[in-house]
């Protein structure tokens, strides 16, 4: 066991490994992120012993392979080429609730081998269960973890190795803006991506756009204005919202009588349209448009911005639809 | 009609409805409180502690009615002093009495036994309240067994309230207002604690068939397939219409999952609004390791969110297979339509709304000002 299938030859999706102790909640992670298991019930999981593949089909097509936390995958019986040779990014749990020495060896032990064999795999640290803590622990926490890694890193002369930290939660959206950075680094097109929403967001006083994969709730791309967690919560519950209500009223409904004229003769609402206005200031707030199969523009609009700008920002949403069809051809 | 205009000339007095929320101590009553009338999240109810005595809250609910609500903390000692020398204070002049079973309970025989003594004492006080049986924790049962052993409480639960002089009704689909017992199984972590309450609040509501009928003129006016009437602070749905193919919905608890969903989307909006616990986690952000040593650089503006609006006033969702829009309806409603996929019919729905509010404002006793001539709804 412990052994991945095999790797084809360049499939062109990205494969991250979740690594890390038992118990540091790997399982969970996969589990309420790529299987919506609500986080309260992770305490039911039982520990995992083989590895566990779960694929997203989105846009990017990427793998998660969830590792068993008792194997040593770096030691010499263990063939490393075969387990690391295709892999982007490893994704490294820490529990920063329990006592978190030995993670942090075996994280540097790892880090270590995987500078040396493999640079180009980003290692992305989640500093996970933070929900539990206190402000103060828990940034203290965060810089001791940091501060440890990062000592081990420089002694060894590696100073720019990508290794990136981030706090998590399973118990907040936390867990899902830590998963949308790290799947953004595996995307080629994210320059281009953001630079097409900075446009936007120029053009139609938007304050902050994000390009959402709807099934999972990870975003592949936003514009390049700093972002905060509190956005991206509104985000994540607006696509529930609209996700849901879709869902409740997009059954088949038998033909019916007197509408159906309407629905043969209204065209241009193929793609799902929505629109949060705000209470006093009587502006659009949350502005949402399919873009395809998978993905949903959601903007956040500026204090200024009226119903009148709608015809605008429709006519820019298509230019940027047209863009992304070109960029990514397939979908 | 008619009965609409005479109820909206009726003196606008505030009624007053005193409902007992009563059970053993930890079968979860403070928590349905908090998560129904305080905006609570399921997750948050742990904090929560024991119950000292009676917890009084004033819901104002609909404008025209004020729900005066009695959490009374469970423990044996509370219980022995309403039953004894509380006794009238307590059990004089209600209107409902909402009792909670707690299903992972050890002693269900003991339950019975403060069940029959409470509602002895209700019937000597207040021989005409109504009771709501709720019977919670369902989520620790297996799924497959929730419903036989739900019914198999319930048929118990209904012979001691038999024997103590409240024959059941059959349990409140259409609504009965005759008095009796209602049998509701509930969960803080679904939807059932919205099915449960919303029927309490549906017995509460003084002038539910008014409104019922003025909904349904306007749902025939707009041609919506659906319409949903809720209040606005609870989230709790008044009423709804539903017309047509609509009714075979296969989603039937449509109702309280977009309940559910006003309140998250209140939480939501609510939650990234500065608060003195949140700031911190914004100071801090997840930052690759270059940046980590500035990390403490003062947080974002927050992006357009004034404070304070933490309500939206509109929620669309136009697609090929149906529209649907939520809206302000009167001060302490929303309204939630879903029409079909048109646009014409969407703004004509809409226009037509803005032109009946003051009928539904009528209604909404809290709105006294403004009750000029209105203009009459505009056909589509
Ligand atoms: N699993 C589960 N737990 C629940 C549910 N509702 C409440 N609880 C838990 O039950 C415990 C007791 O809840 P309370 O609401 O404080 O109980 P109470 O009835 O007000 O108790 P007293 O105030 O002492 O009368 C809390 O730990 C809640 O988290 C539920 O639907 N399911
Ligand atoms: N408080 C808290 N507990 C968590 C979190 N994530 C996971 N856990 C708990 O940690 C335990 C171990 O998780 P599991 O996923 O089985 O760990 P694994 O062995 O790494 O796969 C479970 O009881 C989870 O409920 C989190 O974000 N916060
Ligand atoms: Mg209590």
């Amino acid at each position: 066991t412990g052994r991945l299938p095999n790797s084809r030859a360049q499939d062109g999706k990205p494969r991250l490994m979740l690594m890390g102790q038992k118990r540091s909640g790997k399982s969970s992670i996969s589990s309420v992120v790529f299987h919506k298991l609500p986080p309260s019930e992770t305490l039911y999981l039982e520990t995992t012993t083989h590895i566990t593949k779960y694929s997203v089909h989105s846009i990017l097509d990427f793998a998660i392979y969830d590792l068993p936390g008792h194997i040593n995958y770096l030691d010499d019986a263990y063939d490393d080429e075969a387990t690391f040779g295709e892999v982007d990014a490893v994704i490294w749990v820490i529990d920063a609730q329990d006592e978190y020495l030995d993670a942090i060896n075996a994280l540097n032990r790892t880090v270590l081998i995987l500078q040396s064999r493999f640079p180009t795999i980003n290692v992305e640290v989640f500093v996970h269960k933070v929900d539990g803590l206190s402000e103060d622990y828990k940034s203290d926490t965060f810089r001791d973890i940091i501060q440890r890694v990062q000592d081990e890193l420089s002694d060894a002369g590696y100073d720019n190795a990508p290794v990136s930290f981030y706090q998590t939660s399973i118990f907040d959206d936390s867990i899902f803006e830590a998963f949308s950075k790290v799947i953004q680094k595996l995307i080629p097109q994210l320059p281009t991506l953001e630079s097409l929403l900075n446009s936007l967001c120029s053009n139609c006083r938007i304050e902050k756009a994000y390009l959402f994969d709807v099934l999972s709730k990870i975003y592949i791309a936003t514009d390049t204005s700093p972002t905060d967690i509190g956005s991206y919560e509104i985000c994540s519950g607006y696509i529930d919202v609209v996700v849901d209500i879709s869902e409740i009223y997009g059954w088949d409904r038998p033909t019916e009588n007197g509408h159906t004229a309407d629905e043969d003769t209204e065209d241009g609402m193929q793609d799902g349209e929505s629109l949060i206005t705000m209470e006093k200031k009587g502006n659009n707030y949350l502005y949402l448009r399919e873009i395809n199969k998978y993905l949903a523009l959601i903007c956040l609009m500026g204090e200024d911005s009226n119903s009148e700008k709608k015809v605008l920002i429709d006519y820019n949403v298509g230019v940027f639809k047209e863009a992304l069809s070109k960029i990514f051809p397939g979908a | 009609m008619a009965s609409t205009a005479s109820q909206s000339l009726a003196p606008r007095r505030q009624k007053q409805r005193k409902v007992l929320l009563m059970g053993k101590s930890g079968a979860g009553k403070s928590s349905m409180r908090s998560i129904v009338f305080s905006n609570y999240v399921a997750k948050d109810v742990r904090r929560l502690g024991v119950t000292i005595d009676v917890e009084h809250s004033n819901i104002r609910f609909m404008g025209s009615l004020v729900l005066n609500l009695w959490d009374c903390g469970g423990q044996d000692g509370f219980t022995e002093s309403y039953l004894d020398a509380q006794r009238g204070h307590v059990f004089s002049a209600v209107s409902t009495l909402i009792f909670v079973f707690d299903i992972e309970s050890r002693d269900f025989q003991g339950d019975l036994i403060s069940y029959s003594s409470i509602i002895r004492a209700l019937h000597e006080h207040s021989p005409t309240a109504k009771i709501f049986v709720l019977i919670h924790k369902m989520d620790l049962m297996p799924a497959n067994t929730r419903h036989s052993i739900f019914l198999e409480r319930s048929d118990i639960i209904r012979k001691y309230s038999e024997r103590e002089g409240f024959s059941s009704s059959v349990s409140g689909r259409n609504g009965e207002r005759n008095n009796g017992v209602e049998f509701w199984a509930t969960s803080i972590w679904d939807q059932s604690l919205y099915k449960a309450w919303t029927q309490v609040i549906y017995y509460l509501v003084p002038n539910a068939s008014a409104i019922e009928t003025l909904l349904r003129q306007l749902a025939e006016v707009i041609d919506a397939r659906e319409l949903i009437l809720y209040e606005r602070t609870t989230c709790l749905m008044v009423t709804h219409v539903t017309r047509g193919v609509e009714a075979e919905n296969p989603y039937t608890d449509r109702f309280e999952r977009i309940s559910s969903i006003l309140k998250t989307q209140k939480q939501s909006m609510a939650s990234v609004l500065p608060s003195p616990n949140r700031s911190l986690s914004h100071l801090f952000p997840q930052a690759p390791i270059s940046q980590a040593n500035t990390a403490l650089r003062t947080h974002s503006k927050h992006t357009g969110i004034p404070a304070g609006s933490a309500n939206f006033a509109e929620l669309q969702i136009k697609t090929g297979r149906f529209m649907f829009f939520i809206t302000r309806l009167t001060d302490n409603t929303n309204l939630a339509a879903a029409i079909p996929p048109s646009e014409q019919v969407f703004n004509t729905a809409r226009l037509n709304i803005q032109l009946v509010r003051w009928k539904f404002d009528e209604l909404d006793i809290a709105t006294k000002k403004k009750v000029e001539a209105a203009p009459a709804p505009a056909t589509g």
